[in-house]
């Protein structure tokens, strides 16, 4: 004990004797565990940010889509050709018992106007689950109802985008606007979504009730008529499950001979989503090792500046030999010198990696987030690469044979 | 009773290349316990070779060195760190402290690699510095010292642990002569009061007067070995 204290004093003070170059080799360092803290730092920012998206679309959500078609030679697809029903939507709900809830959607692009302002939107035709499914709130007013859907009223639910076009400043609750030129009371207001994983603005919408839209808005190629059924499950498990069952179910109730493709299609978004984190997922281990050179790099010149250090002490450890120094003893010592180099570098390293990272977001708005586990990351392999870098000029400084170090000059 | 130091048939022979230089070409010699040897010859006669086979810093190529019955021959690196550590003290022409350490630090360091705790460290470190005249100069650096006090720290750094042999290497080289003579006068009181075994190289017949034996290398060999009947006696430093 008394000789590792011995030793790491031998080493503080050959580190203070040469203060420039200790700082310049520390900067390396500095530099190598700043980089690691703050690409974690983005990636980990990256990784959540799809998380919370994958959490603002709705949990074990399905999509079922109108199906492709084949016109003349050209094939269209998926949703060109409306196949779907809001009778298959209450089928799905009635027969599949993994099912939660489902809501049939009917949509479209239009132009809305609210005094002398107008906004071009999409309106969505829907049922109250649609929300439940989305997990989406609304910041003030109610819902539309059953009895909407029963009475096709004229009522509709904005979105964050569409009342900042439309109302400044106005409480939009109670007004009328025209929607393709029909007049809608604004009953609600939904709650900010934000982007959705492909990038687009999930407030740039209006709700609407489902009959609204098929028999007012965009009308019906057929009765009942809608675009997309929104399905969610109960459970992540059956996902698979619930998938294969509206596949029987729908190419039964469309009476699609066995041979037949489907007219439809079913996409589990989740699983999307879960590739889409996977890849984030590699872009913070990418980003990772790349910080992860610079800090090898550091590590380098640790390991530079302690060979150095080794051949401008010879006649030092030339006499530390001479008086009893065991092998052990010497390597300690510039191990130490190492150590302390590294992990004051990583130390500091990790203040320079957070201010990095702080300053990074606020130019450029990109999510960051620090993880303990990323800075005992760095910290720890700041020190491995202290001892790794440090062994060998450690190693080199132990052998000198004595009588040839004390003679050099 | 055993010599303290037995040498038997000693060769050392370095190969430099296709050549083959044989520094020491059969040296037998025994040395007792308090004996004041100093050790003659020219350079290149091989007493710098045998010094630093009797202070197992080098390992003889063939023939026997015990010191005070341990042979080295087997010994691993580390274990001969050990013995050098607890048996044997250096005392080298230039000086060889380490620079930017403190006279005080530099006499511990033997007792640092002992494993001896700081207290008691610092406490034998005085000591022996009182015992070579500076008393109260320990926290000087070696660059604040003249020559010859910085070779009285390097003797303070020798004697601290007590070893068995002193050996010390042209100790006198670099240093005028009457300071020569107050590192002389060192040697001869702690080698009468306190019966310290000094060994030591010189190529300065006024130096090697001042020994109790005087050994003549010549080409790897003993040419002459006598007991000095009357050392000069050294004056005292003030």
């Amino acid at each position: 004990m008394t000789r590792l204290l011995a030793s790491l004093r031998i080493a503080l003070r050959a580190l203070t004797v040469n203060k420039m170059r200790s700082a310049l080799t520390m900067l390396g360092i500095i530099i190598g565990v700043g980089a690691v803290i703050a690409m974690i730092a983005v990636g980990t920012g990256a990784k959540r940010r799809i998380s919370e998206q994958i959490a603002s679309m709705g949990s074990n959500l399905l999509i079922v889509l109108s199906g492709s078609s084949t016109s003349g030679g050209l094939r269209f697809g998926s949703g060109t050709v409306p196949t779907l029903t809001a009778d298959d939507g209450k089928a799905i709900l009635n027969e599949i018992p993994a099912v939660r809830y489902v809501a049939p959607v009917l949509g479209g692009g239009a132009q809305v106007v609210f005094g002398n302002q107008n906004w071009s939107t999409i309106v969505n035709g829907t049922t109250p689950e649609f929300l439940e499914i989305r997990d989406w709130f609304l910041s003030s007013g109610r819902s539309f109802t059953q009895q909407d859907i029963d009475g096709a009223t004229k009522v509709c639910l904005l979105g964050k985008t569409v009342v900042d076009n439309l109302f400044g400043g106005i409480d939009p609750v109670g007004q009328v606007i025209r929607i393709k030129n029909l007049p809608m009371t604004v009953i609600g207001v939904l709650a900010t979504k934000g982007q959705s994983t492909q990038g687009q603005d999930q407030d740039d919408t209006i709700m609407v009730p489902l009959t609204t839209a098929q028999k007012k808005l965009f009308g019906m190629q057929f009765p009942g008529m809608v675009r997309v059924i929104m399905v969610q499950a109960t459970a992540p498990e059956v996902m698979k499950d619930v998938e294969d069952q509206i596949n029987d179910l729908l190419r039964q109730r469309h009476h699609i001979q066995p041979k037949q493709d489907n007219d439809f299609s079913v996409r589990n978004l989740t699983e999307i989503m879960s590739t889409q984190e996977q890849s984030a997922n590699v872009m913070q281990y990418l980003l990772g090792a790349i910080a992860s050179i610079s800090l090898i790099v550091g590590g380098i010149g640790i390991m530079n500046i302690m060979l150095v250090s080794v051949t401008e002490r010879t006649r030092e450890i030339g006499i530390r030999i001479a008086v009893g120094a065991k092998g052990w003893d010497i390597r300690l010592q510039f191990l130490i010198e190492s150590l302390v180099l590294s992990l004051a570098g990583g130390t500091l390293g990790i203040a320079v990696g957070m201010a990095g990272t702080l300053i990074l977001t606020s130019f450029t708005q990109w999510p960051t987030l620090f993880s303990i586990k990323a800075i005992l990351f760095a910290f720890l392999s700041s020190s491995l690469v202290g001892i790794f870098f440090g062994f060998y000029p450690a190693w080199k400084a132990s052998l000198l044979n004595p009588i040839e170090a004390l003679r050099y000059e | 009773m055993d010599s303290l130091i037995q040498v038997r048939d000693l060769v050392k022979v370095y190969s430099l290349g296709e050549m083959d230089v044989r520094a020491l070409r059969g040296i037998s010699v025994s040395m007792e316990r308090g004996e004041f040897v100093a050790i003659m010859g020219a350079s290149g006669s091989g007493k710098s070779t045998f010094m630093n086979i009797l202070g197992f810093l080098d390992r003889p190529t063939s023939g026997q060195y015990l010191l005070e019955g341990i042979n080295g021959e087997r010994l691993s690196r580390d274990e001969l760190a050990e013995i050098r550590n607890r048996k044997i003290g250096f005392v080298f022409q230039g000086f060889n402290l380490l620079s930017r350490t403190s006279a005080l630090e530099n006499v511990e360091l033997p007792l640092t690699y002992a494993g001896a705790q700081t207290s008691k460290r610092k406490e034998m470190a005085q000591k022996a510095l009182t015992e070579v005249g500076l008393k109260g100069r320990g926290h000087h650096h070696p660059s604040q010292l003249s020559g010859g006090e910085q070779q009285r720290v390097a003797i303070a750094r020798a004697l601290v642990n007590q070893p068995s042999i002193l050996l010390a290497d042209e100790p006198t080289g670099n240093l005028d002569s009457k300071t020569s003579e107050e590192i002389m006068s060192i040697f001869q009181r702690l080698n009468r009061e306190l019966g310290i075994t000094i060994i030591m190289i010189t190529h300065e017949p006024d130096i090697a007067s001042f020994a109790k034996r005087n050994i003549l290398f010549k080409d790897g060999k003993i040419v002459d070995d006598h007991k000095n009947s009357a050392p000069t006696i050294a004056g005292g430093w003030k």
